[in-house]
């Protein structure tokens, strides 16, 4: 158990050097480095073009900036914004509690929705219910994560005008009461939230009702219906309790794949998180910032994986035993 | 028991949905494929970008016009031959190197193995998307094939590891070891007696990752890193309606009818991946 936990750390670790390597291998084959508009302007002369570079120690060789690039992410500091005019990490860490807060309800609402769903289709196989639930579930699996997003923004704010259209907070919010503040901060979540949900839950929902239908036949599903217990009683505590294992496993997928949808429904509705950090660090070019994004994405992901195998190993005894 | 071809195909019509979905695929590959054929309007050419953009639909521009007067049903044929295509050899690509690298992993054992399958493990942590948008983010002049080719190259970690499951479960078979008997070496044996018997698992990936890669392309373009204008992809299109995000509503159909394109043939490959599962299923249909 414990060498199970030490080499999953480990593996932590690759994780992050590789993604950290990837990200100063791409920031040195980008072409034009920080400075490239002062090198277009005739008024910077080359002598304090020079002085600026030694500053940020673009003028050492690569092995050594990329030694010094790895030792300062992992001693935490990530650099200087460009385009923010600050240091990453304090861009950063305003932006990542808003992308998990909107990732954290995503993820809790699917799984509820989606394990719900699923167990509405299994109770009876081929019926209209199953079917009208997987044609939708195919199609929020099936739709560009903007689009829907788009698509909600576009009718909920422009054409019935319910919710506001981004950001997560009013402008007038430094003024409101404590209470109005947080209601105000939930008025904003809606849509966004909502948004993931909708596709992450047709994931779930696609998940568990195959994960249903591969244990409906087993034996001690016969049993119990030989008992004559009625079919609702079967699927909800017998099938669903054995078909929720393949489910726990796709909580390690949760994460990449809501980081995924964040960056996107972010971008659309102005949400002040990593996403938008990204989007708006490709756009102004500022690729510590956006490199630093990732890498924090990255561990975000390889953390949450790490938690899905925990909550497996808790889940199931017989691995436990057999690690 | 592995079910014969006959079988599969059998209940592939047997099955409705696979039928809608393939007859649907035919409907939006068709005219892509055959573009030129199907339409009146260069994809390109700009009539007149003052008196002529952001027209409705119409018989004469049955998908209406946008913003440079292009006509957009031509821009969604082309842009359609353009996304499919990049969907298409990329998926190749992804599935012949998670099929190769799972079966080595799988039929090499050992250090090998375990080595491979550490690599893999690290691959698998790094979420697509933002390995796409670092990449893409940091390239000026980004040309079709090496956009393919960095698609093909990030979306094989999940089948390499299917397949190296069954071939794990395949290596102790008795087919497999009366071949080793009969002195066919560990090339002959994973080509002709493993390889051909994991395929399920490889059909049903390539079916699912043609829909996954054109949603990444549409994606891509929407984040201002995918392919760059002015040659029209599904996600470009898309991109050039959604742009001003105030005037969606207004020119509603610059966005819709590529967004209907795309999300149909995506549901219709997913769909598909989904009857090939239940075809390919050794013990017959699930109940």
């Amino acid at each position: 158990m414990t060498r199970y936990l030490l080499s999953r750390f480990a593996q932590l670790a690759v994780v992050v050097f590789l993604v950290t390597s990837i990200a100063f291998f791409l920031i040195h084959v980008a072409p034009g480095d920080p400075f490239a508009d002062a090198v277009a302007n005739p008024n910077v002369s080359e002598a304090v073009r020079a002085r600026w570079r030694e500053a940020y120690g673009l003028d050492k060789p690569l092995p050594e900036q990329f030694v010094r690039y790895v030792t300062s992410v992992a001693r935490g500091d990530l650099g200087w914004s460009f385009s923010k005019q600050r240091p990453v990490k304090a861009v950063l860490s305003d932006a990542l509690p808003n992308t998990l807060l909107l990732m954290s309800i995503a993820l809790f609402a699917s799984f509820a929705v989606g394990i719900g769903l699923a167990v509405a289709q299994a109770l009876k196989p081929g019926s209209l219910t199953d079917r009208v639930i997987g044609g939708i579930s195919l199609f929020l699996f099936s739709v560009p994560e903007f689009l829907l997003a788009l698509v909600l923004l576009v009718l909920f704010t422009y054409k019935f005008q319910r919710f506001p259209i981004g950001g997560m907070t009013d402008l007038d919010y430094p003024s409101f009461t404590p209470i109005r503040r947080l209601a105000d901060i939930a008025r904003h979540t809606v849509l966004p939230a909502i948004t993931l949900t909708l596709l992450f839950s047709a994931v779930v929902a696609r998940y568990q009702r195959a994960a249903l239908q591969d244990v409906l036949p087993l034996d001690f599903v016969k049993t119990a219906r030989a008992k004559g217990l009625p079919e609702r009683v079967i699927v909800r505590h017998h099938a669903l309790r054995n078909a929720l294992l393949p489910t726990i496993s796709l909580f390690g997928l949760a994460f990449p794949m809501l980081l995924t949808g964040a960056v996107f429904v972010e971008k659309v509705f102005s949400w002040p998180g990593m996403g938008s950090i990204i989007v708006g660090s490709i756009d102004s070019r500022d690729y510590p910032l956006l490199m630093s994004a990732i890498i924090i994405g990255s561990v975000l992901v390889a953390v949450g994986s790490l938690l899905a195998d925990l909550l497996y190993l808790a889940a199931d005894p017989r691995l436990r035993d057999a690690r | 028991m592995l079910p014969t071809r006959r079988t599969v195909a059998r209940r592939l019509i047997a099955n409705r949905s696979a039928i809608a979905a393939m007859a649907l695929l035919l409907a939006i590959i068709i005219p892509c494929a055959g573009a030129p054929l199907f339409v009146s309007h260069d994809p390109l050419s700009q009539p007149d970008p003052v008196k002529l953009k952001y027209q409705p639909p119409s018989r004469i521009s049955p998908f209406g016009t946008d913003e440079l007067s292009r006509d957009v049903f031509s821009r969604v044929l082309y842009g359609g031959r353009t996304s499919l295509s990049i969907a298409l050899v990329a998926t190749l690509l992804s599935i012949t190197l998670g099929t190769a690298y799972g079966a080595v992993a799988g039929f090499a054992g050992g250090v090998v193995e375990s080595v491979m399958m550490r690599i893999l493990d690290a691959l698998m942590s790094i979420p697509r998307l933002l390995l796409l948008i670092a990449v893409f983010a940091t390239w000026d002049e980004l040309q079709v094939k090496w956009f393919i080719l960095i698609i093909g190259f990030t979306g094989w970690y999940g089948l390499s590891r299917i397949v190296r499951g069954q071939v794990l479960a395949m290596k102790g078979e008795e087919f497999v070891m009366s071949a080793r008997a009969l002195g066919a070496g560990p090339a002959r044996i994973l080509l002709r007696h493993v390889l051909p018997n994991v395929l399920t698992p490889v059909i049903v990936a390539a079916a699912l990752g043609v829909g996954r890669v054109i949603l990444l392309e549409a994606g891509l373009s929407y984040l201002g890193v995918g392919l760059h204008p002015p040659d029209p992809s599904w996600g470009n299109i898309i991109q050039d309606g959604t742009d001003k995000i105030y005037a969606i509503a207004s020119i509603w159909w610059i966005s819709f009818f590529p967004g209907m394109a795309l999300v149909l043939t995506v549901m219709a490959f997913n769909s598909l991946g989904d009857a090939l599962r239940e075809a390919l299923e050794p013990r017959g249909i699930r109940s």
